[in-house]
């Protein structure tokens, strides 16, 4: 995408593209490296060791554990699959809202000047850095049949508490922030030059919005939509205190696995496999967005 | 300012990862009031040695064992009492899976002798140190306005129970079966079909009952006593069940005369009394 914009250092062939000022997270290291130097290597490798092992050995006691013919019957049982169900659909819904909300709130935050600024990103990126079980707390106190705003919602006939709208909430809470973050980062990185240029051209707020932010971001918004589903997707605390648990109603994976380890640890640990897969297959896709970025 | 967010995303990563198990939204702290009690010390040794004992113990006992644990901890200059309260079954997983501990007391038979047959503790040692019977428990201002065990079936009622893995929501089952007997009409499934979640510990469920987020939930006559500002119903003794408590020291334990010396005071006359204080009963 391309406009002709004279004077600018981004300036090519009569044409200023866009794809090179686009901001973004960086999971794979495209730095230049260094070969290493045989003396002091040690020193790095020795005491990097303990944290890989630390890392590395739980997953692996896990696919272990899991790696038996049994696999499938106990991914496939009751439990397992209500709470895969579960965890899917609370958990797309849960990233819509957020998409659908947080795109623009983002692009407010990223190139808006208003007063209250600074206290409304303080609000909004809080819980990211808070503990669930406080979320959790702080939702069944506000939205709670006896909560604050309890009353309200009754009188409206809602009540909110052990409903699977609850788990939606508890996982939009916490997970919402992340997808905000990295889209005004996206939108950050975006030239304000080039916007000025697509006003001039006449182009409407809207048309700035969907045509030009909206695809320069797209790595962006892309790294916030999976960083936001998979925290939802992983959503614990504030999913047992808010919504409690039954099966098939708010018994995601996570509290199945937490719930069901003494019940029957081997269900545990199939849902925990699986989450663990998919974190890596999303890990895996930023990667790969990241490197296919144009330098 | 950039790098600020890019650090906040990558703290945020971080914390998806270690989610804090849930909290037991509230507990009282108040105690019914007592006298003190005295306590024999095991030894009298002058200068006291630093001794630390550890003490896994059923959810229920978590008001009851804490003053046992003062109480314990002042007779015995130098002894440090350490508690986990949380379900038994957790306990027992906790156990299992390599956690070291002294001493465990359980809700019910069932996770005492799962131990014993893995031989995590010796054969015949567990004592039943307690009994405990169940009973319906409402918020404050019983919102619902149960008056009767028969209202436990009224249509969209909201009913916290204990997942059936817990201790007390194995009992509940047995109790909803014996008043599903007398009550009849199908009582038993009306009252599953009110639950609306199955918390992991007893605790958790007083605490959805307190938080008035549940109509009733079927818990401990004794937590009853440790959260007065509930409203009950009591369930009839030929409905009702005995909950037996079994005590024991863990076949690994690293101080077993600490660890005896504190099962003694448990069953002694003043530990039974604090155990009784707090609305448990003796063994029969």
């Amino acid at each position: 995408m391309c406009f002709p914009q004279k004077g600018n250092p981004f300036y090519k062939n009569g044409a200023f593209c866009l794809s090179n000022k686009v901001m973004r997270l960086r999971l794979s290291s495209t730095h230049p490296m260094v070969k290493t130097n045989g003396r002091f290597a040690w020193l790095f490798v020795v005491p990097g060791l303990f944290l890989v092992i630390l890392l590395g050995l739980p997953l692996l006691a896990l696919f272990l554990r899991a790696a038996s013919g049994e696999f499938f019957t106990y991914a496939l049982s009751d439990t397992a699959l209500a709470a895969l169900k579960l965890s899917l659909i609370t958990s797309l819904i849960s990233v819509m809202i957020t998409v659908l909300s947080g795109t623009p709130l983002a692009y407010i935050l990223a190139r808006w000047n208003f007063p209250g600024r600074a206290a409304l990103e303080l609000l909004i990126y809080l819980p990211v850095v808070l503990p669930p079980s406080v979320a959790g707390l702080a939702l069944l106190i506000a939205f709670g049949r006896q909560g604050v705003f309890g009353g309200w919602l009754a009188s409206f006939g809602l009540s909110l508490p052990f409903t699977t709208t609850a788990v939606i909430l508890a996982q939009t809470f916490v997970s919402a922030p992340l997808y905000i973050l990295s889209a005004r980062i996206g939108f950050a990185g975006v030239d304000p030059q080039l916007e000025e240029a697509a006003h001039v051209e006449g182009a409407s707020q809207w048309q700035l919005f969907s045509k030009v932010m909206i695809p320069l971001s797209g790595r962006a918004l892309i790294t916030g939509v999976i960083l936001a589903w998979t925290r939802a997707l992983g959503e614990f605390g504030a999913t047992i205190l808010f919504a409690g648990n039954l099966e098939g109603k708010t018994q995601t994976m996570p509290l199945a696995i937490y719930l069901g380890f003494e019940r029957n640890l081997n269900v545990a640990i199939v849902l925990s496999v699986v989450l663990v897969l998919v974190s890596l297959v999303m890990l895996g896709i930023m990667r790969k967005l990241d490197e296919s970025q144009p330098e | 300012m950039k790098r600020f967010w890019i650090l906040l995303l990558a703290v945020a990563l971080l914390l998806s990862a270690c989610d804090a198990p849930a909290l037991t939204a509230a507990r009282p702290a108040e105690a019914p009031t007592s006298a003190p009690t005295i306590i024999p010390t095991i030894a009298p040794a002058a200068p006291p040695e630093p001794q630390m004992l550890t003490v896994y113990a059923a959810a229920s006992l978590t008001n009851a064992f804490e003053e046992l644990g003062k109480a314990f901890e002042a007779a015995n200059p130098g002894v440090t009492v350490e508690f986990n309260f949380a379900g038994s079954q957790t306990l027992r997983t906790q156990i299992e899976q390599g956690a070291q501990t002294d001493v465990f007391a359980s809700a019910n038979a069932k996770e005492m002798d799962t131990l014993v047959t893995g031989k995590f503790i010796p054969a015949d040692s567990a004592k039943i140190f307690l009994t405990n019977q169940l009973l319906v428990i409402m918020p404050a201002d019983n919102p619902a306005g149960l008056t009767a065990l028969a209202d436990l079936a009224k249509p969209g009622l909201k009913v916290v129970l204990a997942a059936k893995e817990v201790p007390v929501g194995n009992y509940a089952l047995q109790v909803l079966n014996k008043l599903d007997a007398a009550q009849g009409t199908g009582f038993k499934d009306k009252v599953l079909a009110n639950v609306v979640s199955y918390e992991n510990d007893v605790k958790q469920v007083v605490a959805k009952v307190q938080l008035g987020e549940a109509d009733a939930g079927i818990v401990y006559s004794s937590d009853a006593v440790a959260a007065p500002e509930l409203q009950t119903i009591d369930v009839p003794a030929e409905n009702n069940i005995v909950a037996q408590y079994p005590l024991a020291a863990l076949t690994n334990s690293r101080n077993p005369e600490l660890a005896q010396a504190f099962i003694a005071y448990v069953l002694s006359a003043e530990g039974q009394s604090v155990l009784q204080k707090w609305g448990f009963l003796p063994v029969k």
